[in-house]
């Protein structure tokens, strides 16, 4: 436990500014080494205590992720008396996670609540008075982060999880059967099959890992279209968006201006808006063109934002939008509350009857009334209610992700090791890690387990 | 009335698998000993299967006796037939499995024990512990004999409140028409012991000469060979066959419209049974799509016509039992010997335990075997051997002798009892351990010689042939290494025979070897100076060479593993007073009193928030007591 490397993001996620990832650990120079290159100083190794200028770079693509400033502080003479590096980054939340996800694959362990404080106080650092202070730190962030792992795990994601595991522990028990009861009548162990089964169980790691939805929005933004009929004040929330939380504008190469992305940071997630050509039924050729790509920008969307004028009653034009998107994940944004007639909503009902699962955002864009809320509203979907933890990580969901890698690498383990012809007591330890990997993810996998449904799937005894 | 009849230093109270090895160890480590068994012909009886070893109970036979148990030398003497399993799956997971001749391994022990110098074996049934001021001070028997020793081992198996049950016939009773033993669980419960009750079965012997084998498949043993104990030799041993028919659905048809008579249905048996070994009704009922179950037919021995039907077990009433039996293919004209039962009995709760097998309550009382919640003999020698190694340990004064769960299974069941606790009645499997490929059957002895030599176990010759073994290993593994293959026709045709790729010159022996397909003795056929190797020792280091990448990830995990483990609790630390703790982790620490922090992690209830506290605790009671000893 205490020889292990850990890291994780050491301040709390503010908008834009600078975060920093803490490395502590043996192994943290050797890590850091991994994804930082000096621009100036080769020898930031023996620069000791101060800071060197340099980038983050994913070595498999070669990439550049952010703009760092990297302080190298060896044990003892730094917070945990262990060797300790720092890596502040300029780039905001998304090179920041990057980066953090970049040294957890180069071998750290995502640190628990209140971890480099506990290390701290081990190694001596701290003295007896603040031993109470990290017991409570670790308790309170652990009751957070049991709270905060439940509440994240509803939906798919936890119904991913827990397909992921049982066709993992059904495998398991396979294996791990034909192994403890060779007399027994249990199914013999097929590598062939097992493998196949493997393989399927890797691709679904995969794509969960591809679409677990907070690491691609974090890397590529939520893909986010406001959508509505003319009139609605799509280009007034737009505007007011816009003006306080514009990050980037782009031009989407090879599109005409209709389409416009541009990149906001709404509580942190970066968000990235489409405009899109408002849709309407028309003859017109071109408006047409428009209307395509509207209908396609929905397609590809994350998060559809409807804005509805809440001073007039449903028509069919709305309806005809609802069927476009309803079975869309978004938010109903009720605009114009600042008229008298806005402010009685007479299409609520109405419209949580059609959408009804879409949480209801009232504003008034033009008062630039309730734009938190909806802020608040988004950042809430994203993350599945999620606060912001103390240590300021968003840990649950870099832990998801690298639970998932860590099991995808177990599980190609597995598969090399059967493809190589060897004995099933080897390829089981693979696919037992695999599955104590993803089981990591909502608490509590169990040899136990293994032995129940043994005992539940196969009639052994004598 | 009550007179004093002997003074030792152990007692060991009953000579069942646990009981044996306990007696043996105490006076092999120069104790007085002495050995009490309620009848001297169930010394070391097989009231169940007559088999030995298989996965997991194996690999603990040859611990056992690599640290200078009796189980696997007596296991060969007794043995009808001898067949390794798993051939197919890799050496980790090999074991041996031997059918023993039941009334042999009874003799054969019996006649070890009654030719122990230091150890008296007694007909006594035992009633009561005697205790003073929080130690154990000796044992009284039914006849008002008292015997005095200052460390006392009890090892009852499924005797304490003994219940046999057939049908609706039910009456109290250990195994195999027994004396049940019922005043010494009052005596543990008087003593504040916390009991509970399983149950288990067992199936009909039936008579060998009203079987037709001719409908039935025959069951060999292997044509090699194999022994348990690394000191045995026996390599002629005649191996007599089992058989194995199948269940159908008449069988399972006679057990359905009986099911109303059977007590497991009607409420009443109470106690919980073993998942692993269900009888016939259980697993009609809770597999009923399938259609056969097979029934081995094994005998119990090489001078009896009784034969045990293994997957038969069954407390359905007697006539039932007769009518089920004679569905299956050759028993058409069946007759019953002894029919099936169950037996329900108290255990002792095993979190009542230390690591060490002494009991928490009672200093000196030791507990081993079936009295602790598990099931086997093999599970039941294993800990005999261990407590009674403690027993010792506590008298001399000395710390526990503990083996770990990187060590061997021995470190698991102990571990798991302690630690976990029971649901059922326990059993070894492979999957209960963490670093299974290091324990190996194969490096039993690697793992364990030098423990028993240390503890005076193990005789000096015994030790010096495990020194030499461990040293030619060494050598033939750098020899390995370090020669070098040349392309030649004869490693051509051994490629070719295995299909496996070309190799360069220069490649050593040892990565050749790495390969899958390749096995030792191809390595013999090329143009090479062979040096003689040892059998055993070419296994060893075939073994060691195959699985390099894989143990070389165990070990690391080991160390690991072992760090946690060196983080020593104190036995008695006040968990009330740690501040942080989780009130269920309080609850269980307190109730557990593990000795490291690994144990305690393994604790169901102790999350890592509360190690991470405990860690914090350690550190701040250390500082403290620095403060104190500085201020001095
Ligand atoms: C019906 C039945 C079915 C079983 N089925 C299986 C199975 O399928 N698989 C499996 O692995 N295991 C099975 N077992 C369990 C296996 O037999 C035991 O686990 C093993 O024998 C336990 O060994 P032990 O030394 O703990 O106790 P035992 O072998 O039961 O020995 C107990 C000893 O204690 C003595 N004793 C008891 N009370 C006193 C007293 N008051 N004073 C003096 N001596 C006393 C007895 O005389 C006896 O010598 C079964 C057991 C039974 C009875």
């Amino acid at each position: 436990m205490l020889d292990d490397t850990i890291a994780a993001i050491a301040t709390p996620l503010a908008e834009g500014g600078i975060g920093i990832v803490r490395i502590s650990g043996p192994q943290a120079i050797d890590i850091a080494e991994k994804v930082f290159i000096p621009v100036s100083n080769s020898l930031w190794r023996k620069q000791k205590y101060k800071l060197v200028y340099g980038h983050v770079v994913d070595n498999r693509t070669g990439k550049i992720i952010d703009e760092v400033l990297l302080s190298n502080m060896p044990g003892p003479k730094s917070y945990t008396r262990e060797d300790v590096v720092e890596i502040n980054c300029h780039g905001g939340p998304v090179p920041l996670r990057k980066t953090l996800e970049l040294i957890l694959g180069a071998g750290a362990r995502l640190a628990e609540p209140g971890e480099f404080s506990k290390r701290a106080f081990l190694n001596g650092r701290l003295d007896l008075t603040r031993a109470e202070a990290i017991i409570d730190i670790i308790r309170a962030t652990t009751e957070d982060a049991l709270q905060l792992a439940v509440s994240q795990l509803s939906g798919r994601l936890a119904q991913e999880v827990d397909a992921i595991l049982n066709e993992l522990l059904s495998v398991v028990v396979l294996v791990e059967a034909a192994i403890d009861f060779p007399e027994d009548e249990v199914e013999d162990y097929s590598p062939e099959r097992i493998n196949e089964r493997l393989g399927k169980v890797s691709a679904k790691a995969q794509s969960l890992i591809d679409s677990a939805e907070m690491g691609k929005v974090y890397r590529e933004g939520l893909r986010t279209v406001i959508i509505g009929k003319p009139n609605v004040g799509k280009s007034s929330l737009l505007n007011v968006l816009l003006r306080e939380k514009r990050a980037i504008v782009t031009e989407v190469p090879g599109t005409t201006r209709d389409i416009i992305e541009e990149i906001l940071n709404l509580g942190g997630v970066p968000v990235v808006l489409i405009d899109t050509a408002g849709i309407r039924k028309t003859g017109d050729a071109v408006e047409k063109i428009g209307v395509a790509r509207s209908l396609e920008s929905i397609d590809r969307a994350d998060l559809v934002l409807m804005v509805v004028d809440a001073s007039t009653e449903l028509d069919s034009e709305d309806e005809e939008i609802i069927d476009l998107v309803k079975n869309k994940r978004g938010v109903l944004v009720l605009n114009k509350i600042d008229l008298e007639a806005g402010s009685a909503v007479k299409n609520k009902n109405q419209l949580t009857f059609k959408l009804p699962h879409w949480p209801m955002v009232e504003i008034s864009a033009l008062l630039e009334q309730g734009i938190k809320k909806l802020e608040q509203t988004v950042v809430e979907l994203v993350t599945g209610g999620q606060v912001l933890p103390r240590d300021g990580v968003m840990v649950s969901n870099v832990r998801h992700r690298n639970q998932l890698v860590k099991a995808k690498e177990h599980l190609r383990e597995a598969q090399e090791a059967i493809n190589l012809g060897l004995t099933p007591e080897l390829v089981v330890i693979d696919i037992r890690a695999a599955w104590e990997a993803v089981g990591e993810i909502n608490g509590s996998v169990i040899t136990e387990d293994i032995v129940d449904k043994i005992f539940a799937d196969f009639c052994i005894g004598k | 009335m009550e007179y004093l009849a002997g003074n030792y230093d152990v007692i060991v109270v009953g000579a069942g698998h646990a009981g044996c090895e306990a007696g043996l160890a105490a006076a092999r480590l120069g104790m007085k000993t002495l050995l009490l068994t309620i009848s001297m012909e169930n010394i070391a009886m097989m009231p169940c299967n007559p088999a030995m070893g298989g996965p997991a109970k194996g690999q603990l036979i040859r611990e056992i006796d690599a640290l200078g148990g009796e189980i696997g030398i007596n296991t060969d003497r007794s043995a009808i037939q001898m067949r390794m399993l798993n051939t197919a799956k890799g050496p980790a997971v090999q074991a041996l499995r031997a059918q023993a001749d039941k009334n042999l391994y009874h003799v054969n022990m019996k006649w070890t024990l009654e030719n122990q110098p230091k150890l008296d074996v007694k007909q006594v049934m035992a009633e009561r512990i005697i205790v003073e001021a929080g130690k154990v001070k000796g044992v009284v028997g039914s006849t008002g004999a008292l015997f005095t020793a200052p460390a006392v081992i009890i090892t009852t198996g499924t005797f304490l409140r003994g219940r046999i049950v057939i049908g609706d016939l039910a009456y109290s009773g250990g195994p195999n028409g027994q004396f049940p033993s019922v005043k010494l669980a009052e005596s543990l419960q008087d003593l504040g012991f916390s009991l509970g009750r399983f149950k288990t079965g067992t199936p009909a012997r039936v008579d060998r000469r009203s079987i037709d084998f001719s409908q039935t498949s025959i069951q060999p043993g292997d044509k090699e060979t194999l022994n348990f104990s690394f000191t045995t030799n026996i390599c002629d041993r005649e191996q007599i066959p089992c058989w194995l028919t199948y269940s159908n659905d008449k069988t399972h048809a006679v057990i359905k419209e009986n099911l109303h008579r059977s007590p497991l249905y009607s409420g009443f048996i109470q106690g919980t049974g073993p998942r692993y070994c269900p009888s016939i009704e259980d697993k009609v009922v809770r597999f009923a799509d399938k259609p056969a179950h097979q029934v081995f037919i094994e005998p119990e021995g090489s001078k009896t016509n009784e034969m045990y039907v293994q997957g038969m077990s069954t407390s359905l009433p007697e006539d039932v039992q007769l009518r089920m039996l004679r569905t299956l293919p050759g028993l058409e004209k069946v007759e019953i010997v002894r029919p099936g039962y169950a037996i329900e009995y108290d255990y002792v709760i095993p979190s009542q335990l230390s690591l060490d097998l002494q009991t928490k309550a009672v200093a000196g009382l030791f507990t081993a075997g079936q009295i602790n919640g598990t099931s086997g003999y093999e599970e039941a020698a294993a800990q005999g051997i261990m407590a009674s190694i403690n027993a010792v340990r506590y008298l001399k004064g000395e710390p526990p002798f503990i083996i770990s769960r990187s060590e061997g299974y021995i470190g698991v069941l102990i571990d798991d009892l302690v630690t976990k606790g029971v649901t059922e009645p326990y059993r070894l499997l492979t999957s209960r351990a963490e670093y299974r490929l290091m324990l190996r059957h194969d490096n039993a002895d690697m793992r364990m010689t030098e423990k028993g030599y240390q503890l005076g176990l193990v005789t000096p010759e015994r030790f010096q042939n495990f020194i030499d073994k461990k040293a030619a290993v060494q050598q033939e593994k750098n020899r390995l290494d370090q020669t070098n293959v040349v392309v030649s026709p004869e490693l051509k045709k051994i490629l070719d025979r295995k299909s496996s790729s070309p190799v360069r010159d220069g490649t050593s022996l040892s990565t050749l070897l790495k390969r899958p397909e390749i096995e030792y003795r191809d390595l013999l056929e090329l143009p090479l100076e062979h040096p003689p190797v040892d059998s055993e020792v070419a296994e060893e280091v075939e073994i060691e060479i195959k699985y390099d990448g894989y143990i070389k990830k165990q070990n690391a995990q080991i160390k690991k593993f072992e760090k946690m483990e060196g983080i020593k609790l104190a036995p008695d630390i006040d968990y009330h007073q740690v501040r942080g703790l989780a009130a269920e982790a309080v609850h269980k620490l307190a109730q557990i009193k593990p000795l490291s922090i690994g144990q305690a992690s393994r604790i169901s209830g102790v999350n890592p928030a509360d190690i991470s506290v405990l860690m914090i605790y350690l550190e701040q009671e250390k500082r403290k007591n620095r403060e104190i000893l500085n201020g001095k």
